[in-house]
This record gives C-alpha cells, structure tokens and sequence, in this order.
C-alpha cells in the first residue's frame, strides 16, 4: 500500500485547524494469573501451555473474576483522580476472531469500574496539561495470531495463521481519554507526555511494568481536525497499536498532515481504523468502518456484579504511593536541578536507580552522575534498560563512597563500575583483584614526579617561567606512568612543589 | 427375555441393598446395563453408553465396601447423564452434529461430584440441540421415544433422561432446566423433576444455552429418590461465579417427611385457560382438592406479568444463546467443514456453522442476534428485561401469601412425534408454565398425578417454591405422592405399557 496524499506541512496544517485527540491506552496488568481464570500469566512460554477450559473457550467452562485484578484497576482509577462505580458489570462485546476463544470478549460497557477523572502531565518546558479521563475499564486480552507466508506479516495474503492462546485472558485495563482539545500545536507532545506519565503512574503503582516494546501497554491513537474557531469535531481517525512514546507523538503529527492535506483538498476524512509504520512514520489505511461495527454489548449473565465496597475503596486510596509528577517535583526541588533535566533523568528510566543510590548513602550529585554517565551510556550500548544492568544501586554507592573516602579517582572508579557490570563482582572485590588503588605514597610518587620532569624539561621550565596553566602535561605523564592510580591532585601539588611554584 | 426385578427399584432401594451387601454394585450396573441393551433401540434415550467406564465405577464400589469403608447414600446406584454436561474422556455432543467427535478434556463440577458420591454413570442421554425444544425432535441424533408411547415425544429438552427412567433403563437421571426441560419431560413421562434454585447446582462444564436461566436438575421416579441425587449435585461452586455460597437446603428430610398440613398453597389465575388440555386440567383440579383433603389452605393468586413470561423467554434465552453459542466456529474443536486449504477461516466458519447447527438453533441465533442489535436492544432485551423484574414481584408478592404455589406443568400430554416440528409457537406453548420460574431463578418440581382420561397418558403437578426454599418441593411433593400412590395402588408408572 502506498501513501498517495501529499501531505501538508506541519505548521501549515496547525495554521488552519485545531487537532481534537482521544487516547486510548491498554494496559496489561501484572496479576499473576489471568483475569478469569487460574492459568498463568508468565511471558514467553511455549505456545498453548498456559490454557485451561476457560480461557480456550471450551464448551461448558466459565469465568471467575480475578480480585487482584479488579483491586488493580480500582488503584489506576483512584490514581487518575477518577469515581469509582459502587456496582458495575462485565459485558459481552460480541465480534468473531480466530483469536479470541468465545468470539466474544468479557469487557465492560456502560458500567465501567472508574470514570470522571484527569492525568496532568508536564511537557519539556514545565507547562502542565491536564488531559480529562473518560473512563478505566477491566476487560481481558485476546490470544495472539501470527500470519505465516505473507510478505507484511498481516492476514493479507498468508498461507495460514498460528493461534497461541496464552495471552488470552490476561487481565487488561483500558484507560479512554475524553476528547483533548486546546493542545494546539503541541498536540504530539502531549499525547506522548500523556502516555510516558501514564506509564509512570502504572509503575508507581506496581499493577504492571507498562513495557511498551513488550506489548504491556498499547496505544491508539484517536485524530480529528476542525477548523480553527469551529467548535464542531471533524470526522477522526483511529490509529492502532501506537507501540512506543516516540511513535505516539509521530503518529499524531503524521495524521495532522494527512488530514490537513484531505480536508484542504475538499476531500472527506473516512472514519476507519490505521496502521502505524515504525519504519517511516506513515499510517495506512486498514479496514474502512462502512458502517459502526455492531458488537452487541449486553450485562454478562455468567459473573456477578462487581461492588467494591466503600471501605475498601478508601483504604486502597489511602494505601496509594507519591503520584510521579508530584514526586519528581520534589525530587527536582531536593536535588536543586532544573526542568530539563529531570525530564531527562526520567526519559532515561533513572529517577528510581538514582533515589536507592541515595538512599545507599551517595550524594545526590555522585548518584545522578553514575546513572546518568556511565552507566546510561553502557545501558544504550547494549541496548538495556538501567534496571537490566547488572549492578545495584547499593553497589554505585560503594563506589561513590571509595571515590570520597580518597581511595579511588574518579578514572578509577569507572573502572571499578567496568568490573562490576562485566561481572567481576562487588566494587571492593573488583578494586582488589585489579589493583586498583589510588598512589598515595608520597615515594613512590615522588620518584614518578621527578622522572616526568627530567623528561619534559621544556613544559618544566614554561611553569618555572610563570604560566603555571601548562601543568597539566606533567601530571597527565605521572598518571600515565602509574597508570591512572595517582591521586591526581596531590600530582599537581608535587610538582608546583618540586619547580617552588605557586598556584595563586 | 425377562428383565431382572432390580430394575424396578428405587434408587434408595438399591443404595440399601448395595450397602447391606444384598446386591452388588456390579449386578445393579450389569442388569441396567441389560435393560438399556434390550430396549434403547426402541427409546433411544442414550447418545453413548459408557458400559466400561460404568462396571469400573461399579467395581470401585463393590471394593470399597469390602474394604469397609463407608458407602454415600447413592453409592452403586445407576444414573443417565444429560450429554450436556462434560464428561472427560466421553463424547458430549449437546445433541448437536456441531460436537460430533469432541472429547472434553475436563470433567463438569457436577459430574465430579457424581463420581466422588460414587454414583455410577451409565452413559449420556439425548436432548434438543443444545437444550433448545420441549420433543427431543430437535435433537441432531434422532428423536427419542415416550415409553408410555413410542410415537410419542418424551418432552424437551432433557426426553433422554426422562425416557431412561420411564423405561428402567435408570433409576436416576440427570437434567438441565431453561425453560421447563427437567420439568415438562417428567410431566409427559409420569417422573419427577426438579430445578432447582437458580445457582443451587454448579453450571460448570454444563454447555450453555441461557447462562442467566440454565440450571442442572435431578430426576428419578420418587420424590425421596430425587431430594437423594439433589443433595448430591447441589452445593457451593467457586468455579461457578452465580453459584450460591449457602449450606444445601434440607430436602431428603423434607422429602423423608412429607406434609401439607397447615400450608398455604396458591393457585395462578393465569395458569389455565384457552390451551390446556381437558383432561389436564382435571387431573389437576384433582390435585387441589387433593392438598385440600391433605390439610392445605388453597388461595387464588392473580399474576399478570405471568402473561408475558414466554415472550420475555424468547428474548432473553436466544440473545443469551446467541452470544454462547459463538464459540462453535470449527476453529478448535468438534466439526469442521469445508477446509480444504482454498478457503479462509471465515468460510470454513460459515460451513461449519450451517451443516452443524440444525434449524431451530439457527432459528434462536438469529432471533438472539437481531434482539442484541443496537437500535433493537431497549425494545427487545430491555423490555424483555423489564418483565423479569415484574415476574420476579410478581412472585413476590405470592410468597407473601403462600408457602408454595401449584400448577399443571405443561398444558398438554405427550404429543405424537412431528406433530409440532413445524410449527414452533406450537412447541414454544409447552412451556407455558414452567418459564415464570426459569425467568425469576426460584424453585420448581414435577410430579405425576395421574392419567388424562381422554388419552390414558401422564399429567404433571407442578409446585413451584420461592428461591432458596427447594425443601417445600420434596415436603409437598413427598406427600402428594404418598396419598396419589395409597389412592392408586402402585406408582403411576406401573401402569406404562411393558416394551
């Protein structure tokens, strides 16, 4: 499928229409089983091998909801400042697919367990957009087809499909904004700080790891235009499975053009669902919504209503942690950092790592420099995440610790962290076994003092000359001849020393 | 041949024997298993016979009592399975071509709890097509035949079950009731059904019609035989998410002690009128007079919402079906036609859908699905809906009154087989009196009382008790029973003509 609209350029299309956004987000909770039944929910086994009666649909089986599950979506709804239902239902959305075993899927409707409630986000600059909840809903996922022998991996065109069914029934919470207006040519940015805090805030809460790359949080993103000072939604677009932050906020701008491009033709959005294109950034049509698909919702028969009672919902909401936003502002504040670059300890997933690392008793300065230097560099190297990396907070601090205590320099101790990550062990062990220990004695550095001076007698004679600048040389030659385990500050103060120079 | 006299015992009767040694598990099993041989290829009331699986069972119990240990109250006795419940490693077909051939691998709650009772499964008995008819006509593997009169039906859903008992083929037999199917195939057969309570007995492993209406019964020929399996089957599930979480009501000391003295027993206006058959009528006129003479209060009801029920059911029932019975798409299990590696699974769907459902399912998807429709959905399934709850007050408001009410339980006897097959409202009419209570998820039994004079074939008492309280059925139905028996002599069904 090729894109055939030329599109409009970004500032253009924002020139003449406001862009109206609806999210919605599915998110895979962590229970450890599924959500109407015992089987387990543990990613990557064996094709078929988490099933039972009730999650493959058989003849005669029948659900039973999951507590946890229903716990966990109460938890988001509070935490998104929404109601929460005293009494509400499941229903059966009725639709025939391959993968979901009943050809229907257990969902709620008109009766969701949260409504009526908003997320503020921070964009880069600080300002705050408050995007208004619709609704969180409890539903299950579907089982997983993988198309074999077409070129796009799509339906189309495959010789046949393999269905695996262990996703099938895995607890879901879809979370549905009402419509964003008012964001304007930030549009993108919101949608993707929408996610990214949404993402937070199911972490903070420990219902899910939200891993996007893995499936455990999915995206689509709902875009319509209207023309500036119209009140009155254009026809929308709904873009699936929006599968990473930097494709939200791709796909909404790309939709922007698109339509702009239409609507600036004379021509007509369709209503229909999309395809996001990782590789370019483009969306393609996927089918055309003809007419509203009719799923023929009705109150599932087969559970009992769901009444969290108001006890329980207070104590859960008593029980609710630091929400993120508030808690990076107080973190920003205590660390004495700026906007920016908190947005940056947080797009680098290190706002966790850096608080144990304090807590492990490093300065606040040390922590955020490790896990932000060289242990985020390593991390993107080998294509972890900070908390895939082998090495603990407790650990970073120890290291911290021997570069305050005088033991280590600082080129050291990335040594040091180089031996941990490679697996050589603690910071103490790895010091040990390489030998790494910063030069202190005073003879042993003043024999390499007097040996870098003799040699450089030139660069040695500048700094008797006055331009104590060119000290640097001698001392990187002391530290080289020790091989970096010099204290290199008590170097320089040798050799100002030794030529009878004075720094001031 | 001559059929061997322990086929003619009831089921406490040989839970005794079994227990005192008298009888072996084995001789019960193996003379029931004789009977089935000799005449169930006149009845046809089993789909599959389980003549292996049944003997283990037998034996199990034979060596459990010689070991000493202590037997169930049902140990050894004989029973017919409804092929609607999962049964591992048997087929369970539903009546429907749709399953042919699928094994379940698990075993319903209820026939768990059979087998831990160490009652002894004889095999799965015919139905209507997914429990959907009142003749068993329905059924995708022939009809079944009245024993009272082969060409007649033996009721519907459940004519399976309540043509093995009337055939001694078995002296316990389990049904599933939506809309009347344990009930009226008693009736028109001279047994006694129950349903039970709405969520008495687990629904799981127990294929579904209408999930909100479906309910697992027991039947037997005596009321004490029936209160002994209820006992068995009935009991908290936590695999059934509807299934009630309450101690079992006490209904083998109700049946153990039956009594009308001092109850008050009501009568629905709108229980009789323009359909019900003469003879009906006064075999149930007979009964009141009955309960009269047995110390009742008799007090006329006025239930209009009743009026309404059956249209209410066909709105409900099929929007229900038509949402459980998606699942039988030939993707995972039981038929699958038409793949031959051109089609698509949507055509391989569409085939296997219409060579494996047969018309009257098809009929109710369809109904189901156009009553789902958005734009139909307030002024089908809501009103429909809005007539439960008004069935429901209007039961109510009799309980306040009444302790029990009565009833005929079909307005008809056994009707010939194809008289009714093409004509569906005729069908439908069968369950007249039975759907109120599947609409409200209270308690109904049938019971014979005797023989319309016109066609010398069984008529049906029904008493119907508030949910919760199934005990009044067994005290009630206990004690009609006992002063119909004393009047006739000898249970109703001797009078059946021999096979």
């Amino acid at each position: 499928m090729t894109v055939t609209t030329d599109l409009v350029s970004y500032e253009d299309a924002l020139a003449s229409y406001d862009p109206v956004m609806g999210l919605e987000v599915h998110v895979e909770l962590g229970t450890r089983t599924k959500m109407f039944c015992g089987c387990s929910t543990e990613l990557g086994a064996e094709p078929n091998s988490q099933t039972c009666p009730t999650c493959l649909g058989l003849p005669g089986s029948l659900p039973v909801v999951n507590a946890v599950g229903v716990e966990s979506a109460i938890k988001i709804g509070l935490a998104l400042h929404c109601e929460i239902a005293e009494w509400c239902r499941f229903a059966r959305k009725n639709y025939f697919y391959p993968d979901m075993p009943k050809n229907f899927q257990t969902s709620q409707y008109d009766e969701p367990i949260a409504f009526n409630g908003y997320l503020d986000v921070q964009l880069e600059d600080g300002e705050v957009f408050r995007v208004e909840i619709e609704r969180a809903h409890m539903e299950e996922d579907t089982g997983k087809s993988t198309h074999v022998g077409g070129a796009t991996g799509r339906i189309h065109g495959a010789s046949h499909s393999l269905l695996d069914y262990n996703r099938a029934g895995i607890p879901l919470i879809e979370i549905v904004t009402k419509p964003i207006v008012g964001a304007g040519d930030r549009a993108p940015e919101v949608a993707k700080a929408y996610v990214a805090e949404l993402r937070e805030l199911i972490r903070a809460l420990g219902v899910s790891e939200a891993r996007m790359e893995m499936g455990q949080m999915r995206c689509d993103v709902n875009l319509s235009l209207m023309p500036k000072g119209s009140e009155t939604f254009g026809t929308r677009s709904e873009t699936k499975n929006v599968n990473s932050l930097r494709s939200v906020e791709r796909a909404v701008r790309f939709e922007v053009q698109r339509h702009a491009a239409v609507l600036g033709d004379g021509g007509t959005i369709v209503q229909e669902t999309r395809h996001f294109h990782e590789d370019d950034g483009t969306t393609t049509s996927g089918r055309v919504k003809e007419e509203a698909e009719d799923y023929r919702y009705f109150p599932e028969p087969d559970l009992v209503p769901v009444a969290p009672s108001r006890e329980w919902v207070e104590e859960l909401r008593a029980a609710l942690p630091e929400l993120p936003r508030v808690r990076r502002n107080r973190l920003r504040e205590e660390w004495g950092i700026s906007e920016h670059d908190m947005q940056s300890i947080l797009n680098a997933g290190a706002i966790d790592p850096i608080v144990a690392t304090i807590e492990a008793g490093a300065d606040p300065v040390s922590a955020r420099k490790w896990w932000m230097g060289e242990l985020a560099r390593n991390a993107n190297e080998s294509g972890r995440s900070l908390d895939e990396l082998p090495i603990t907070p407790e650990q970073v601090a120890r290291v911290t610790a021997l570069v305050v205590d005088g033991s280590l320099n600082d080129k050291l101790a990335r040594q040091v962290i180089e031996g941990v990550l490679a697996g050589e062990g603690d910071p103490d062990a790895v010091v040990e076994k390489r030998g790494l220990k910063v030069v202190s004695d005073e003879g042993a550095l003043g024999v390499a003092v007097d040996e870098a001076i003799a040699g450089n007698a030139a660069i040695a004679d500048k700094i008797r000359g006055g331009k104590v600048a060119a000290v640097g040389a001698l001392v990187g030659a002391v530290m080289k001849a020790t091989r970096g385990q010099a204290d290199a500050a008590r170097v320089k103060e040798l050799i100002l020393e030794k030529l009878g120079v004075s720094e001031g | 041949m001559t059929d061997s006299p322990i086929i003619k015992l009831t089921a406490a009767e040989i839970a005794a024997k079994i227990a005192s040694g008298e009888l072996t598990a084995v001789e019960v099993t193996e003379a029931h298993l004789a009977r089935i041989e000799a005449v169930d290829e006149k009845v046809h009331a089993f789909l599959h016979i389980d003549r292996d699986g049944a003997l283990a069972q037998a034996r199990a119990v034979d060596e459990k009592r010689e070991r000493g240990e202590k037997l169930g109250p049902l140990a050894g006795v004989p029973l017919a399975l409804k092929d609607i419940f999962t049964t591992e490693g048997i087929p369970t077909t539903v009546g429907s071509k749709i399953l042919e051939g699928w094994i379940p691998p698990y075993d319903a709650t209820l026939t768990r709890r059979l087998k831990d009772a160490d009652v002894v499964i004889l095999g799965k008995t015919n139905m209507d097509e997914f429990a959907m008819g009142s003749s068993t006509e329905n059924s995708a593997y022939g009809p079944t035949g009245n024993p009272w009169d082969l060409t007649r039906i033996p009721g519907g859903s459940g004519g399976g079950s309540s043509a093995a008992l009337a055939s001694y083929e078995a002296p316990l037999a389990i049904g599933t009731d939506t809309g009347g199917s344990i009930r009226q195939p008693a009736a028109v057969t001279g047994t006694v059904g129950v349903k039970p309570t709405y969520g008495a007995v687990s629904r799981y492993g127990m294929v579904a019609f209408s999930s909100s209406l479906d309910q697992g019964g027991p039947c037997a020929r005596t009321v004490l035989d029936a209160a002994l399996l209820h006992e068995v089957i009935a009991g908290h599930d936590p695999l059934d998410s509807t299934s009630i979480d309450a101690p079992v009501p006490p209904v083998v000391e109700a049946a153990r002690n039956g009594s009308v003295e001092g109850m008050r027993v009501g009568v629905v206006k709108q229980f009789r009128g323009e359909g019900y058959q003469a003879g009906v009528v006064q075999r149930f006129d007979e009964s009141v007079q009955l309960l009269k003479e047995l110390g009742a209060e008799i007090v006329e009801l006025d239930c209009p919402s009743f009026d309404l029920a059956l249209s209410a059911y066909y709105l409900i029932a099929p929007s229900e079906c038509s949402s459980n019975l998606a699942r039988f798409d030939g993707l995972r299990y039981g038929l699958r036609v038409g793949d031959d590696g051109t089609r698509s699974a949507e055509d391989v769907t569409s085939l296997t859908r219409e060579e494996g459902f047969g018309d009257e399912v098809k009929r109710r998807i369809m109904l189901g699905t156009y009553a789902l429709s958005s734009g139909y959905y307030d002024a089908y399934y809501g009103s429909a809906q809005k007539v439960r709850t008004l069935i429901k007050q209007d039961f109510e408001k009799a309980f306040e009154q009444v302790d029990v009410i009565v009833s005929p339980t079909t307005p008809t006897t056994a009707f010939p087989i194809g008289e009714r097959a093409d004509d569906p409202m005729a069908m439908y009419l069968a369950d007249l009196c039975t759907i109120p209570t599947n609409l409200a998820g209270n308690a109904a039994m049938s019971l014979p009382c005797g023989l319309a004079p016109e066609d010398n074939l069984p008529v049906g008492l029904q008493i119907i008790a508030p949910a919760l309280k199934d005990e009044r059925l067994y005290k009630v139905g206990a004690a009609v029973e006992a002063a119909f028996v004393a009047r006739w002599g000898h249970p109703l069904l001797e009078e059946a003509p021999s096979l």
